[in-house]
């Protein structure tokens, strides 16, 4: 059944009757149902970014005991199992619940307002992923809460990790917990992916998307194919664990190594999965504060895509210790060198944007140009462990620590906060306080440099990862001492950059639409934005649609204010997947308490898997049915004729 | 160093003055498993001049990356507020750095490639040791000669390490002769190390294994061929005979209670699960290079295991006061 209906293309004043009709149909419902039934990406986005911030903090105390642990040698503060559980969740927290999920939350919050359109393509899943997400971080805590948190490692090797030497629930937790986040994630990339096909506004083209879109694109794409990989052989040890299996037992015919494959095919693209959003931030940003166009970019948005195809071909780099033949190790080493170019190019770009522009200070653009400086440092030690030989006295040892270090927080962490401080106006309407910003760079900055600096020193003195104390004897010392301080500043830093946030979303300046006087299409609506994000479905004419009178690349403008009405309902428009050719009128659902529902009833299958209440399982199974028949009911027939109709523009 | 000058005493006071020599040199500088600044082996020579060659180009990039910023950041510019509109030639600069990058990273592959031939295989191994990782120790199996957490080798010639593992992963590495290789259960892994002078290195197990990862490391002692050779015929000797009445209650005890998991050749003591202890007191550490070994400490780890390394699969002892008198008669008689 496809209507024919061809959309109003008008103009919809603030405050006139159209506009309080776009209110009526995009804002949430009053009271529960809107709250846990929202699906506006604007609250799933920051729903994302304040959970994954709360569990950085978790991570964030995790790691200051650790370091109080390891500030002197012989040191007893915690016992050797805590100190691992501690380690493991350590992991697990910041890469799995803190890393790709705060990336998800910009993306969520920002994707709509940069592409032009309403919403993200499914709404509804969208919310689902949030929750599950949320859930998955509970349940993952849940064990550790009782004591019985994963002790593996987030890597966590068999048979290490295997029933014989870990008989305990915690890698039963660890490994559901995995499989019920991989849904989230897979869910969440499937939405990412036909949101950039399908919902970009007419003339936003995919060369003036904004590079973060780019990233997360890849990110997604990315996730799509290994997301798999990890959620099988988490669920395979599961089997091991519990049925009795045989996959990792090498005394039945199984294999262990075989878990380090199917764990860093996953791993490695992972390790770019939760980077790459970052560096778009960066190059979306950056150019806001040197006043000009990001230099390259079609260069940097090919580097993104080249550098997750390249990141396929790397994850033996963390394998080169496992007795490989000296050619395969030889491949992998080139290709995790070569992987460097791409980023290369994207540095000179960044340097050459600030170079040929007007740098102008603000504390966002403290972040990302320190950000570039840490992105080469955590670079080069890269090709350091990349020459399989050096790797083979590098790896496992502090150096590896440090550098992953300088990657994530240099390369996640550091444009986050930075992408924080820069979108903050537009999430609240007030802007921040630019002494307190200062301040918290300075000391964040600081504290990174010294907590992590010295362990690339430690590393080459032959520190191993993962002990929970050392002998004096060892040389490592005072660098550990050094090292701990310069956590517990860092932490410093995280507080003050927090009340910093507190106090600004009450007493901010108030930010107006466009505080920094940026380019992109996120900047033309009200702060905070309106339910609806635009008045109209706009016509975009180039990438940065709020400079083109000053630019004046071409004759050609975006229409901001006149577009695509929409005014039926929740209703977007549907592009075509290259050139954003309108084609479609795409009816979005509105609230509804079914993925709230489904994503506790997936949890309580997956507790009840862990609990081997297997008549709770079943019950929870047939729960996860019933809300899926709830979700996909037909709405009433008079408010939908169809889900989608045709429309020829 | 003070631990350091501790070792060294002890290690006089048993008369092995040569060890002592060797402990001072590998002690010297503080930092045992230190291998940029100290390597005494061709493989762990060739990753230093790797590591050092890396590390300088490392560092000059990110000088350069530093000047450039500071340069772009810093530089003085005309005119106000508005928007940059030209690029000038900033597109042709990110092409020449890529471009330069590029070649850098080639060379140092080309470089990395010769590196990787030179150490991942020896010419020749004249000497081959089986290793086998438990948690948390280490076995090494001449050929039927077992000794545990302390590995002796000729100097200057190849030795050949095969690795195993008897429970989870674990990971060989001795920094200052080579680099690391895991011990992966269901397969044999190999490296090959070279020492060039006598001496002793420290070597640790680097792939989390367990609550005892921190207390898994071993010693290296490398020795001229013919001191090597002679302490491979007296290791090959069964256990001496109790010397006394005392020793000879001590090894009923040990019998009884310890001969289920560890070994003494030559008695009815055949575990396999732990140390084998024919000669125990030639060795300088204990429980996997966790203190020194004096018949203090053997003692006391005896009877406190848990409480210094916890976790491990060797008990804690409660022993009377006859009991423990005995058992340290025979223990330090395992010479």
């Amino acid at each position: 059944m496809t209507e024919q209906r061809i959309p109003h293309i008008g103009c919809v004043a603030p405050n006139s009757e159209d506009e309080k009709r776009l209110r009526d149909i995009w804002e949430a419902e009053p009271g529960l149902k809107g709250k846990l039934g929202s699906v506006d990406h604007k609250v799933i986005g920051l729903r994302y970014i304040v959970t994954a911030f709360v569990f950085l903090i978790l991570g964030g105390v995790e790691a200051l005991i650790m370091r109080l642990q390891l500030a002197r040698p012989d040191a007893g503060l915690v016992s050797p199992d805590a100190y691992n559980q501690l380690f493991s969740m350590h992991g697990v927290t910041m890469i799995f619940l803190y890393a790709l999920p705060v990336l998800s939350g910009f993306s969520n919050y920002l994707w709509p307002l940069m592409l032009g359109t309403r919403d993200m393509a499914f709404p509804r899943l969208n919310a689902l992923s949030y929750w599950l997400f949320l859930f998955a971080g509970l349940f993952l805590y849940a064990g550790f809460a009782f004591g019985h948190g994963a002790n593996a490692g987030w890597f966590n090797y068999v048979p290490v990790s295997g029933p014989i030497f870990d008989p305990g629930p915690n890698i039963d937790i660890y490994a559901l917990g995995m499989v019920l986040l991989g849904i989230s994630t897979t869910v969440g990339a499937a939405n990412f992916v036909v949101t950039l096909f399908r919902l970009r506004a007419p003339g936003m083209s995919l060369n003036r998307v904004p590079i973060i879109v780019w990233g997360t694109l890849t990110a997604s794409v990315a996730n799509l194919i290994v997301i798999p990989s990890v959620s099988l052989t988490f669920f395979l040890l599961w089997l091991d664990r519990n049925l009795g299996t045989h996959f990792f037992d090498t005394g039945a015919g199984g294999q262990a190594l075989l878990w380090q494959h199917l764990f860093w095919v996953f791993g490695h693209p992972w390790v770019y999965v939760v980077v790459l959003p970052a560096m778009g931030i960066v190059s979306d940003a950056l150019p806001t504060f040197c006043r000009r166009p990001l230099v390259g970019y079609a260069a940097v948005a090919m580097s993104t895509v080249a550098t997750m195809i390249i990141g396929f071909e790397v994850w033996i780099h963390h394998m080169f210790a496992t007795g490989l033949p000296p050619l395969v190790l030889a491949f992998f080493g080139a290709a995790s060198l070569i992987i460097a170019i791409p980023s290369a190019i994207t540095v000179f770009c960044w340097i050459a944007t600030i170079w040929a522009g007007r740098p102008q200070f603000k504390v966002p653009f403290l972040f990302f140009a320190s950000f570039v400086l840490l992105f080469v440092i955590g670079g080069v030690s890269g090709v350091m462990t990349a020459a399989v030989s050096l790797d083979w006295q590098l790896n496992e040892t502090y150096f590896v620590v440090a550098h992953l270090h300088y990657v994530l927080l240099g390369i996640n962490v550091f444009p986050v906060m930075g992408g924080v401080y820069y979108w903050f106006p537009k999430w609240t309407g007030h802007k921040t306080n630019e002494v307190l910003g200062r301040w918290a760079f300075g000391v964040l900055f600081t504290g990174f440099n010294l907590a992590f600096f010295p362990m690339h020193i430690l590393g080459v003195l032959g520190m191993p990862r993962r002990i929970y104390t050392y002998a004096p004897g060892m040389g490592w010392s005072l660098l550990n001492l050094l090292v701990t301080l310069g956590a517990f500043l860092f932490a410093l830093g995280v507080l003050i950059f927090l009340i910093d946030l507190l106090i600004s979303a009450r007493r901010g300046e108030p930010a107006g639409d466009n505080p920094w006087d940026a380019a992109s299409l996120e900047w033309s609506m009200s702060s905070p934005p309106p339910a609806y994000n635009f008045r109209v479905i706009p016509i975009i004419a180039s990438g940065h649609p709020l400079w083109e009178d000053r630019l004046n690349q071409s004759e050609q403008r975006s229409k901001l204010h006149e577009g695509f009405t929409l005014l039926e309902g929740r209703e977007t428009l549907g592009t075509s997947p290259l050139d954003s050719e309108p084609n479609a009128i795409l009816r979005m659902p509105g609230d509804h308490l079914a993925p709230f529902a489904l994503g506790l009833a997936a949890t309580v299958f997956f507790a009840a898997l862990a609990l081997h209440g297997w008549l709770w399982a079943g019950l929870a199974l047939a729960a996860c049915a019933a809300t899926l028949i709830w979700w996909f009911w037909p709405p009433k027939a008079e408010k939908a004729p169809s889900d989608r109709e045709a429309a020829h523009v | 160093m003070p631990c350091a000058s501790i070792r060294v005493i002890v290690s006089a006071k048993e008369g092995r003055r040569t060890f002592a020599a060797a402990q001072i040199a590998v002690m010297r500088h503080g930092a045992p498993l230190d291998y940029f600044s100290h390597v005494y082996g061709p493989v762990a020579r060739s990753m230093q001049a790797l590591g050092w060659t890396y590390t300088a180009i490392c560092v000059g990039v990110c000088l350069v990356i530093i000047g450039l910023l500071m340069t772009a950041m810093m530089r003085r510019r005309g005119g106000g507020d508005r928007i940059v509109t030209e690029s000038g030639p900033a597109l042709t600069w990110v092409m020449i750095g890529s471009g330069v990058s590029t070649l850098i990273l080639f060379g140092m592959a080309i470089y990395a490639f010769i590196a990787l031939r030179a150490v991942a295989a020896p010419a020749k191994a004249p000497v081959t040791i089986a290793v086998t990782g438990y948690d948390w120790w280490w076995k090494a199996d001449y050929g039927g000669v077992v000794v545990a957490n302390e590995l002796h080798i000729p100097t200057g010639v190849p030795v050949k390490i095969d690795l195993r593992s008897a429970d989870v992963i674990h990971a060989f590495w001795v920094p200052q002769l080579a680099g690391k290789t895991q011990m992966i259960p269901g397969v044999t892994t190999h490296q090959w190390l070279q020492a060039d002078r006598p001496g002793v290195y420290r070597g640790q197990c680097t792939q989390f294994c367990g609550e005892q990862h921190a207390h898994m490391a071993f010693e290296v002692v490398a020795q001229s061929p013919a001191d090597y050779r002679a302490w491979l015929a007296a290791q090959a000797a069964n256990a001496a005979a109790p010397s006394s009445a005392l020793a000879q209650t001590g090894q009923h005890y040990f019998r009884s209670h310890c001969g289920g998991c560890h070994s003494v050749r030559g008695t009815e003591a055949t575990g396999q699960h732990a140390p084998d202890l024919t000669h125990l007191m030639s060795r300088r550490e204990l429980a996997a290079g966790l203190t020194p070994n004096t018949p203090d400490n053997l003692i006391n780890w005896v009877e406190h295991a848990q409480d210094l390394k916890p976790g491990t699969r060797m008990p804690s002892f409660d022993l009377t006061p006859e009991q423990r008198t005995a058992l340290k008669a025979y223990l330090t008689g395992l010479s």
